[in-house]
């Protein structure tokens, strides 16, 4: 995998990353954010807590449009890149680390100075778990952003699945559990909300931090089903596994489309 | 003999609308080939095929007998200069080019001298791109597809944007690159382009070479002197 063509390509994307705009703003706020939400809880777990609806939300979203402006952006420069003698897997793999790992390492600087600065000692825990859910978000959002810039030729297009695919998670899906739960609700229903819950990467983030904050009165409905059903450790391990096939899933998807491309 | 560039019955179609229909081409070494046609002939789409962009449905496609598709490797025999530039805004200009010269490790690598031929300063390159003229990332385009010693050139309306002079410099490159055996494929909307570079003319419609010879052989055919007017008598009889 790291061919030297993959490492130069890498390179180039993360040389034009660090000097864009977007990718300081990004940083600069969620700075601003963190330390202002560490400084007026005191610097305890409530501070990690307030960070999760910036994780859940914001870092997805940001991701997301990002990601697909940023491929969208780069398509003529990627047909010039094809015509070089580099292949579509290296490139494709390249450009996605390019951008989703210098996001990533954004996020975890940006949160993690601010909760170093003001955290006290039990801040730990909730915070690696913050800062694992932020990256792995980042990763998720980033992949489904790609797939979108590879699916769809029309940058306006790609961009407005990508922001459904967001809406979809952070808004829908609650209103969809929240139907479900009431029209079936004489039903057994706690395996069905599990693995519901397994198809939401934001649910799963927030499972998986408030699991570590263990705030049960946050959890929400398909929260509490997970924790009930695997307990703490092993609901983590899925969670964190679960994010993962998202971010691995979208990504190959996208490979798979890149790879039989007619630019 | 090894041709630059061979292509036997190429099909491609996009969404059942055949683009392309069985095009057989061969490029000779030391000949400039200017493919022309109207609007939606399938130019672009051939010269993707060639690069490896599209992939044909069928028929065959070989860079001096290395066949064109999965394996890039056979691209490091070809520059190509596409129609539209769009590089990174934010690295510059010189940055752009070492990035793509890191991609081509071991080839001969003419980027300063092709820069200064073309009238692209040591200044220029080093501005970001986003603060580049139309026409500075024209050049920049230019240098990027004739640095290499690729012995086949692909150029996709090359002198869009550049000035008389400039336009000039990058025609007097790509005679010199003619000259040292290079095998050009041109594609220009500008006829006295074509007249003044081209040695074989090459014209498709609907995906159909319809005309495939020396620049006398069209004259012959159209009865035409000019290569303008050749080209409007062959649009004429496709018509």
């Amino acid at each position: 995998m790291t061919t030297p063509a993959f490492r130069r390509v890498l390179g180039y994307s993360v040389r034009n990353l660090v000097r864009s705009r977007w990718i300081v703003g990004y940083g600069i706020l969620l700075f601003l954010v963190a330390d202002a939400l560490f400084r007026f809880s005191g610097g305890g777990p409530r501070g990690a807590a307030s960070l999760m609806n910036v994780v859940l939300l914001v870092v997805p979203l940001v991701s997301v449009v990002f990601g697909t402006l940023h491929f969208s952006g780069s398509r003529e420069f990627i047909e010039l890149l094809l015509a070089q003698p580099v292949g579509r897997r290296t490139l494709y793999t390249a450009l996605y680390l390019g951008l989703a790992v210098p996001a990533a390492l954004v996020f975890i600087a940006a949160v993690g100075i601010p909760a170093l600065m003001h955290g006290g000692a039990g801040l730990a825990r909730p915070m690696a778990m913050t800062l694992l859910t932020g990256v792995l978000l980042t990763l998720v959002f980033t992949s489904l952003a790609f797939l979108c810039g590879v699916r769809f030729d029309d940058r306006a297009r790609g961009l407005g699945m990508a922001l459904l695919a967001w809406f979809a998670a952070v808004v829908v899906y609650d209103g969809l559990i929240l139907v479900i739960t009431t029209v079936f609700r004489q039903y057994p229903l706690e395996k069905p909300l599990l693995v519901l819950t397994l198809a939401n990467p934001v649910d799963l983030g927030r499972v998986l931090m408030l699991m570590t904050f263990d705030v049960a009165a946050l959890m929400g409905y398909t929260g509490a089903v997970f924790s009930r059903f695997l307990g703490t450790s092993l609901g983590i391990l899925i969670a964190t596994l679960a994010l993962v096939a998202w971010a691995v899933g979208p990504a190959l998807l996208g490979l798979r489309g890149f790879q039989r491309k007619d630019f | 003999m090894m041709h630059p560039l061979v292509i036997a019955g190429l099909v491609k179609g996009f969404d059942r609308m055949p683009v392309l229909r069985g095009v057989d081409l061969t490029l000779e070494p030391g000949q400039v080939t200017a493919l022309v046609g109207p609007n939606a002939a399938g130019k672009s789409t051939l010269i993707k095929c060639v690069l490896g962009l599209v992939r044909p449905d069928a028929g065959r496609i070989d860079v001096f007998n290395e066949p064109a598709g999965a394996d890039p490797h056979y691209r490091r025999f070809i520059g190509y200069m596409p129609q539209l530039p769009r590089f990174p805004d934010n690295l510059t200009g010189q940055e752009v080019l070492d990035f793509l010269a890191s991609l081509r490790a071991g080839q001969d690598d003419r980027a300063i001298a092709v820069a200064e031929a073309i009238g692209l300063t040591v200044e220029t390159l080093a501005r970001p791109v986003r603060t580049l003229s139309g026409g500075s990332r024209q050049k920049l385009n230019a240098v990027v597809a004739l640095r290499y010693d690729a012995p086949l050139l692909i150029l996709d309306e090359p002198t869009a944007s550049l000035d008389p002079l400039s336009s000039g410099h990058l025609k007097d490159l790509v005679r010199q690159r003619k000259d040292d055996g290079t095998a050009v494929l041109l594609t220009s909307h500008v006829m006295a382009e074509v007249e003044e570079l081209a040695d074989r003319l090459v014209y498709l419609v609907e995906g159909t070479v319809r005309f495939n010879g020396s620049m006398d052989e069209l004259r012959l055919v159209t009865g035409e002197r000019k290569v303008e007017r050749a080209i409007a008598q062959l649009m004429r009889q496709a018509a």
